[in-house]
């Protein structure tokens, strides 16, 4: 079985985003970029599954701009076995990306497709759903846990009240959560055989993919800011205020 | 305009973020359906009538939807789409799953986790864990649409008189199997709701140690929350957890007690009213948030606490 896991570049998830002052996004120049951690716990599950004997290879593919490849780099250096790079000029929405995955998936044939459930930019948890209903595939979100048995995968799912195990049948698209696994860090050896595995250019068009945005940024703004209040010194000065001056106890 | 909500639901009642959600509809048109597709829950259809504002259930009653699995759900709201501007869910784990599948088999680029309505195709979203807020325009003839419900209030769940419709449910062979779920049973108010919420983070250290600040929470009438750190150390279950990729909550209280304040715990609370922090360093970024602060260990501030209440 080969793996597909697609991955995302982002602003580094320490750093504090800065707002445009056009209001036209937020700050990328100069900024320190990373994998968005969701998509590093994806490459964790997968190389963890080959190394298990499940799955024989794994692909990573990045839809975005050509920096991209940097971050496909890091994948293969933690040890995917080969990339997949789809450039445009701006990263596409997450229908547009589930659309160039699904054409990928055609040509790559895999039995699964581990997405992180998140990007931390727009925070839109979308492509890994939009995949499975694009192709008609079972679909197991936000998972804590995941086992190969008998060609189907059981999955622990996250959710609001607790847990929820699913049996998905293969093939199948799932989004990993935060206690999947911790992704390993790459070595320095394998960052420079990382340099050596192949990683493939496509386009949009060479996948006869339409991207164009169905959403209009119109503005992008600062949240209003909470600011530091006062200090108490003792439970009882904590509690008067709670309920003299807020008055919400 | 005829808007279709999503409720979400256990079969049993109609949950409190469809509440939320109907009020975000209300602000886009006059027409709202809403639909309530389950299994044996005709109670939930006669519940969701009832509801402020409401001018038609549908229900969708068949043993496929009893799990409400994506793959069961996504084709039966898909095949009623084409009467609606919107679709509306709330950006809950059964709306964030759902959701997406339906707008892809729509050909929808959806809008997440909206916080505000601008106009009917115009919304306004966080994102970067609320660090910024965008506002964004949908060319779609659709919209499909989940809902922030900490940004809309709950609409009255009494005194609507909506009618109740059948749907038809097509029988599709299944995907996946539901094996079972492991819910988190509580008497506390549930977190995503309550009023008062007490939440701990890495400085409390054990398991055992949260059992104080459930006493404070049962003294308030509060819910138990909780940071990643807490819930990755194993401290309490993954269902306490606030944030970015957790519960996004924003009670009348939050009183977070050694949670130091990364940046994806304030994306979950910082629409608090009032937030307290209680944390013995006093450079946590925590504090730069909170309205009152208490430097100080927290061993001793929380029993200090229970006493002062219990006076």
């Amino acid at each position: 079985m080969k793996i597909l896991v697609p991955i995302k570049r982002v602003i580094d998830a320490n750093i504090k985003v800065r707002v445009k002052p056009d209001q036209s996004g937020v700050e990328l120049n100069n900024v320190k970029m990373a994998m968005n951690p969701f998509c590093e716990i994806a490459v964790e599950a997968a190389l963890r599954l080959r190394e298990a004997g499940v799955a024989e290879e794994v692909i990573v593919v990045c839809a975005g701009p050509a920096n991209g490849k940097e971050t496909l780099r890091t994948a293969l250096a933690m040890g995917a076995d080969r990339a997949i790079h789809i450039e445009s000029e701006n990263s596409p929405e997450p229908l547009a990306v589930a659309k160039l995955l699904k054409a990928v998936v055609e040509r790559e044939e895999p039995g699964l497709v581990i997405l992180g459930k998140q990007a931390i930019d727009g925070d839109n948890n979308q492509t890994g759903q939009m995949l499975s209903a694009l192709l008609n595939w079972s679909l197991g979100t936000f998972i804590s846990r995941l086992s190969v048995e008998d060609g189907a995968f059981h999955v622990t799912r996250e959710v609001d009240g607790g847990l929820e195990n699913l049996k998905l049948s293969g093939p199948a698209v799932v989004t990993v959560d935060l206690r999947l696994n911790e992704p390993r860090y790459a070595s320095l050896p394998n960052i420079m055989k990382a340099k050596k595995k192949p990683l493939e250019e496509l386009t949009a068009d060479a996948l006869d993919v339409d991207i164009t945005p169905r959403l209009t940024v119109l503005k992008v703004e600062e949240p209003v800011s909470r600011s530091a209040g006062i200090r108490v010194q003792s439970a009882a000065e904590l509690v008067d205020k709670l309920k003299n001056e807020a008055k919400v106890i | 305009m005829a808007i279709l909500v999503i409720a979400e639901h256990d079969n049993d009642a109609v949950q409190a973020a469809t509440l939320n959600t109907v009020t975000a509809a209300r602000e886009l048109g006059t027409e709202i359906d809403v639909l309530v597709a389950g299994h044996n829950c005709s109670q939930v259809g006669d519940g969701a009538a009832k509801i402020e504002g409401v001018t038609r259930v549908l229900l969708a009653d068949h043993s496929v939807l009893e799990h409400q699995l994506a793959e069961c759900l996504a084709p039966v709201i898909a095949g009623i789409a084409t009467g609606y501007t919107h679709l509306l869910a709330p950006a809950s784990t059964f709306g964030k799953n759902m959701m997406p599948r339906v707008a892809a088999l729509l050909d929808v680029q959806q809008v997440s986790d909206i916080s505000a309505i601008v106009a009917g195709d115009t919304f306004v979203r966080p994102i970067y864990a609320g660090n910024a807020l965008a506002t964004v325009c949908s060319a779609d003839a659709i919209k499909v649409v989940t809902v922030r419900t900490t940004a809309f209030d709950a609409a009255a769940d009494e005194g609507g008189t909506a009618s109740v419709e059948m749907l038809s449910v097509a029988e599709s062979p299944p995907l996946s199997e539901f094996l079972g779920q492991e819910l988190t049973r509580s008497e506390r108010p549930e977190l995503t709701t309550a009023d008062i919420i007490v939440s701990g983070g890495r400085g409390m250290q054990s398991s055992e140690n949260f059992v104080m600040l459930e006493r404070l929470a049962d003294q308030l009438g509060a819910a138990v929350g909780a940071s990643r750190a807490a819930v990755d150390a194993g401290y309490v279950p993954n269902d306490y957890q606030v944030g970015q990729t957790g519960k996004v909550v924003a009670p009348d209280l939050y009183i977070a007690i050694g949670i130091s304040g990364a940046i994806q715990h304030l994306a979950g609370m910082k629409d608090s009213k009032v937030i307290v922090a209680i944390n013995k360093d006093e450079e946590a970024p925590i504090f730069q948030i909170a309205d009152y602060g208490w430097v100080t260990d927290l061993f001793t501030a929380v029993p200090e606490l229970e006493a002062a209440l219990a006076e």
